[in-house]
């Protein structure tokens, strides 16, 4: 068969808050966009990010962080999906991220940070941009 | 994708996973990787968990797994959610109620869409099964949609079917109209721990006592296509589907379910039902995939303008469907 296939991502709610309203919303863009989303529902910690990514070998993780520890939670589900070989799997956050810790999240392998206000159109042309850069290496 | 197909033999899980991906993608080549694998296929004990949307289907395989990981077997799980007809997209969740199992290398988890399949599987379910059969695991679990009506796939795959009701789901009628007594080879009322489940039991072994012997063979004969041959060739006794109770998010009732499934799998096997269920297994396999493969050919044979003359002529009545069928196979 040589019909597209759908992108998989999985959506990821890594810390201790408890609402994962945003979450949800984006995960119902992403199918309305054509895209196959995994979601694993609240308190992840970062091995089950992790281990969940490689499993269901998506193309895309996105954590929904609100609680403030993403400096702390981001780049160590980075650096675990990197231990898992997952390095072609681009990571995205969303939620609640200061301006001034953006830069520093992308230069840990973040490839998008997406704010509250942020439209799920953004989301979704990020995640078709990402995935189509990358498939030419990874057929 | 011959490195795939080693690593995935050797239990190297990123392999597996990207291996299931080719699989589900059928992607070019993938045959191969499949026919490298089916020589070590045909160990594992598959179960499918079917039953209306929300009756704990995802929260009754997280505890049973649990169990068979205490008694030292690895377990997969592939879970089928459907896909949207509208955006040919997914949303699948099931992994939300299965997070006691994370962090256990000794269980694999994935989700499945379902991407235009009906019977409740997905198209690819059963060789991504193969896969994962061939990967070493010992149980694999199956958990169909769920829509509640025409989960056939999964009697064609799975060796032991559980089917899943729960108090207060409108069960009673609506499980004969579905057909899903006739799939079951173990009924278990989850969510016991709600009012109304004593009747959700009681209404079902009412029905399952309805049946007559007779009434009961022919249903073990639908079912099967499958064991009823073997069944009745070996005088073995009939299997009547236990009822089983259980809240699955307190792991109550697990032991019992557990033992339930022990039992018909040795009733399988005492009744040397086994290799007739895997025969018709693998019988109802080759008719699809010849199906399938003749389709293919036939409208590659056949050039796409003739069809459409063809659905022309019907319409404007100079032509009927069979002998148009006739027509086109004398040109193929
Ligand atoms: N009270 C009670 N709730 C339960 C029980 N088992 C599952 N639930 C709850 O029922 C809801 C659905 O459970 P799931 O395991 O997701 O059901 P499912 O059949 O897999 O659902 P789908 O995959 O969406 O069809 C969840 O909120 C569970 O926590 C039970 O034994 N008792
Ligand atoms: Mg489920």
């Amino acid at each position: 068969m040589t019909t597209e296939q759908p992108i998989r991502v999985l959506i990821a709610k890594p810390g201790l808050d408890g609402h994962d309203r945003g979450a949800k919303v984006i995960a119902r863009a992403l199918r309305d966009a054509g895209m196959e989303v995994i979601y694993t529902g609240l308190r992840q910690t970062p091995e089950m990010v992790a281990e969940a990514a490689l499993q269901e070998d998506v193309d895309v993780v996105g954590l929904s962080i609100l609680s403030g520890a993403h400096l702390a939670l981001v780049p160590r589900v980075r650096e675990l999906m990197d231990d898992n070989g997952l390095q072609d799997v681009a990571l995205l956050v969303g939620g609640i991220i200061p301006d001034e810790d953006v830069p520093a999240l992308k230069a840990q392998g973040v490839s998008g940070v997406f704010g509250p206000g942020t439209s799920t159109e953004d989301i979704i042309n990020h995640i078709r941009q990402v995935v189509a850069s990358r498939s030419g290496n990874n057929g | 994708m011959v490195d795939l197909v080693q690593a995935t033999l050797h239990g190297d899980r990123r392999a597996l996973a990207r291996l299931l991906t080719y699989v589900e993608n059928e992607r070019e080549g993938v045959e191969q990787s499949l026919a490298a694998l089916f020589p070590h296929t045909g160990h594992a004990w598959v179960i499918g968990v079917t039953g209306a949307p929300g009756t704990g289907k995802s929260s009754l395989v997280n505890a049973l797994a649990k169990a068979f990981r205490r008694r030292g077997q690895t377990v997969a799980i592939v879970a089928v959610d459907p896909t949207s007809p509208f955006s040919g997209g997914a949303i699948m969740g099931d992994r939300i109620r299965m997070r006691d199992l994370a962090g256990d290398k000794g269980v694999f988890i994935r989700s499945m869409a379902t991407r235009g399949s009906l019977g409740g599987l997905a198209r690819a379910t059963r060789d991504v099964i193969r896969v994962l059969d061939a990967a070493g695991f010992d149980v694999i679990f199956v958990e169909t949609v769920g829509a509640g009506q025409s989960e056939v796939d999964i009697v064609r795959t799975a060796q032991t079917t559980i089917v899943v009701e729960a108090p207060g789901f409108g069960d009673d009628v609506q499980a004969i109209k579905a057909g899903i007594l006739e799939i079951a080879d173990v009924l278990v009322v989850n969510k016991a721990d709600r009012p109304g489940a004593e009747n959700t039991v009681r209404a079902l072994k009412a029905m399952l006592e309805m049946g007559h012997p007779a009434a009961r063979e022919q249903l073990t004969r639908h079912h099967g296509q499958l064991v009823s041959v073997e069944l009745s060739s070996n005088g073995g006794e009939l299997w009547i589907p236990p009822v089983v109770k259980t809240v699955a998010p307190e792991d109550q009732g697990i032991d019992d379910l557990v033992a339930a499934l022990e039992s018909h799998r040795h009733h399988l096997i005492e009744a040397r039902a086994l290799t007739g269920l895997e025969r018709q297994h693998i019988e109802i396999e080759l008719y699809d995939r010849l199906e399938a493969a003749l389709m293919a050919r036939l409208l590659k044979a056949i050039p796409g303008d003739v069809l459409s003359d063809v659905i022309r002529r019907i319409q404007a009545r100079e032509l009927d469907p069979q002998s148009a069928v006739n027509t086109i196979l004398e040109q193929a």
